[in-house]
């Protein structure tokens, strides 16, 4: 059997495509059929020969087998220093291999490539920082990945992922209309509380189109209504499009370059169909990296830049803070010890170090760094994918002993997190350690600090 | 054997190094893809060049970055190695006379003191990276016949370069001995790993650019 009726070489298409991989329990049936199917050899190589050009060329070439990468990687510290897990041999072995066998590999091989590419790295880029050469290993795995998944080796949860971008524009089955209207009943709901308040869809010409996490709209409205209160009070002029509003990319975890394409452009057509000043994204790692980052880029966009200004949400908070918009009740700072996660996505891959340390400034007492820190912070654990894929939970879980370690080290109990991914794996880390740690977003936090203006208030 | 090593081969193989270093550095720009690599390099050429100035910058000095400074021991035969390989050639007063001899110029050396004292710690050096590759299993695992090869050819032309200078009962042997692997290394560096002599500063300008100009470097410099 060369290709499976659920694990093969084809994308995600229609519905049916992927209610077949969802009625699979658990990939049960998808990784078995995994086992039998055929390595196309002859599309591997000549895949590699047009996309493998001087950068990954060299690096693997030139590569001086220092090990001094193998201790930036958290995946090598926290599995007792195991030298399979040296950033060097992991994709000296995968991607190298096939390089250097010209595609001609085994099945046995690409999954043990897939195994490696999706839980021994999370794509977090430190070990480039270490290495002399600067040789980004995280780099190359996001490439292998892209070689595996044309292959059909990619896990389960992430072709399903990737095939619901295809379908749906988002990593989750959110319509149009589903979305428009969780936006409104969210917004009724705390009319209430804050009068006036409102999610303005479709407008045009605003200051601020704001972009979220499909989760958000799925599992998480209050987050979106958080948000609109946080606008609402700095006076901001904004928006929110019905459609290319979702901004994560499983397909960016998946390795599935098309589907990235197809998900950025829906996103950039909301803001040149919207025409905002600016951008400002929800407080999601990855959505960030994959929409300001690498998706100009997927885009074909010369100039390496979105349609219009992107923010962060940390950005945008420093500089409300900071410029006063929002303020906050000296009363109720953070007055027990709080430290930060940095996240890899915008930190250590976009520069935004800075802006956390402006808005600790303003909202904590005794904020303790984490140790190391901005560029150089570890990875929460769970990142490239890692949480979300069931068949290496137990990596992940393993995974999750470094961030553990540097909460510890700060001797605060308390974590912010403005990343899903990495509160996701905080908040696995407490469920598995059990070390008695809270984690938070800002925007719940920001809303409980805030001074509200008079007329905001509901009236009595 | 001396005379045809340090007649026409020599020449040939001056040749090799600089043209196929030179070639491997042009071919690994004209190679680079501002799609593929998704770094618009042309657009942002000022953020690019003052990462890429930033990333060679930092990596040159001892010390100069965290990953040297998290490993002392290995930066500071890092750079003892490397520095003794890269002066003494260049100004030692052996090759110097060869150079003026040769070419006719008027080229500076170095006090044989200084020159004997980095030579031997740049040898000292590299036995302390040999042993620490076949030590340490992070880097055991690594390390592959050639790597092993090419420390055994620098250790080899370092040492017999070391011992040639003392002019010892075997002069000719171990001179003859340090000019082939000289030789050797001049021929191998455009195919092998030694290439590094010259890709190190294009890796470095590639990451630095990115970092410069994708990666944040619009809004703060890596800290590298």
């Amino acid at each position: 059997m060369p290709e499976g009726t659920i694990c093969n070489k084809r994308p995600v298409a229609t519905r049916e495509d992927l209610d077949a991989l969802l009625a699979d329990s658990n990939g049960k049936k998808y990784y078995a059929e995994m086992e039998q199917l055929d390595v196309d050899a002859e599309k591997l190589w000549a895949t590699i020969q047009k996309t493998m050009k001087s950068r990954t060329k060299t690096w693997l070439d030139i590569c001086a087998h220092c090990g001094l990468c193998a201790d930036s990687c958290f995946l090598y510290s926290v599995n007792g220093r195991d030298p399979k897990q040296v950033p060097s041999y992991k994709i000296q072995s995968t991607l190298g291999e096939i390089v250097k066998k010209k595609g001609n590999v085994t099945n046995e091989f690409m999954r043990m490539c897939m195994d490696t590419a999706w839980s021994k790295c999370t794509c977090c880029n430190r070990c480039g920082s270490f290495c002399p050469y600067g040789i980004d290993m995280g780099v190359m795995f996001g490439y292998l990945r892209g070689l595996l998944h044309s292959q059909g080796f990619v896990p389960w949860e992430l072709k399903i992922g990737s095939g619901m971008h295809r379908l749906f524009r988002a990593q989750m089955d959110v319509t149009v209309e589903e979305f428009v209207d969780t936006c409104e009943w969210m917004v009724d709901e705390a009319l209430e509380e804050w009068p006036c308040l409102e999610i303005p869809v479709d407008k045009e010409d605003a200051d601020i189109v704001y972009m979220i996490n499909a989760r958000e709209a799925k599992h998480y409205p209050e987050d979106i209504v958080e948000a609109a209160i946080l606008f609402h009070v700095a006076g901001e002029n904004w928006t929110m499009p019905s459609e290319g509003w979702e901004m994560t990319s499983l397909s960016m975890f998946a390795g599935d370059w098309e589907a990235c394409k197809m998900q950025v452009e829906t996103v950039y057509g909301a803001m040149e169909r919207l025409r905002p000043k600016r951008m400002v994204a929800t407080e999601c790692g990855h959505a960030y990296r994959a929409t300001v980052i690498e998706g100009p880029y997927w885009a074909g966009r010369p100039d390496g830049q979105p349609p219009v200004e992107c923010l962060h949400y940390v950005e945008w908070v420093a500089e409300a803070l900071e410029t006063g918009k929002l303020k906050i009740d000296p009363a109720k700072r953070i007055k027990e010890p709080v430290t930060l996660q940095d996240s890899c996505n915008y930190v250590r891959n976009a520069g935004l170090r800075d802006c956390g340390r402006i808005i600790m400034k303003h909202i904590a007492e005794d904020f303790r760094e984490m140790s190391p820190n901005k560029e150089h912070n570890y990875c929460c654990g769970g990142g490239g994918g890692f949480n979300g894929i069931g068949r290496y939970r137990k990596q992940r879980n393993v995974a999750l002993k470094m961030k553990r370690e540097q909460i510890l080290a700060t001797g605060a109990k308390f974590v912010i997190a403005p990343c899903h991914n990495c509160w996701d794996a905080i908040r696995d880390l407490e469920e598995e350690f059990e070390i008695g740690i809270r984690w938070s977003f800002l925007k719940p936090l920001l809303i409980k600090m805030l001074v509200v203006p008079e007329h905001l208030l509901p009236q009595e | 054997m001396y005379e045809i090593l340090t007649g026409p081969l020599l020449w040939i193989a001056f040749a090799v190094f600089f043209v196929g270093l030179a070639a491997r550095v042009v071919m690994y720009f004209m190679g680079l893809d501002w799609r593929l690599d998704r770094v618009a390099y042309k657009p942002h050429m000022g953020y690019g060049l003052k990462g890429a100035f930033r990333s060679v910058y930092r990596w040159l000095l001892p010390f100069g970055t965290y990953s040297w400074r998290a490993k002392p021991i290995f930066t500071i035969m890092f750079f003892v190695f490397h520095i003794g390989l890269v002066i003494v050639p260049l100004f030692l007063e052996g090759h110097a006379v060869m150079i003026r001899n040769g070419l006719g110029i008027d080229w500076p050396a170095m006090p044989q003191l200084l020159a004997d004292v980095l030579a031997i710690a740049a040898f000292l050096a590299g036995l302390g990276i040999a042993v620490r590759r076949l030590l340490l299993p992070e880097v055991r695992i690594l390390t592959d016949i050639k790597d092993i090869m090419l420390l055994v050819l620098i250790l080899t032309l370092l040492g017999s370069g070391i011992i040639a200078t003392y002019h010892t009962a075997n002069y000719s042997f171990w001179i003859t001995l340090h000019v082939l692997c000289g030789v050797i290394v001049l021929l191998a560096a455009p195919f092998t790993k030694l290439s590094h002599i010259a890709l190190i500063f294009c890796t470095r300008i590639q990451i630095g650019m990115d970092f410069g100009i994708k990666r944040g470097g619009m809004k703060s410099n890596f800290d590298w």
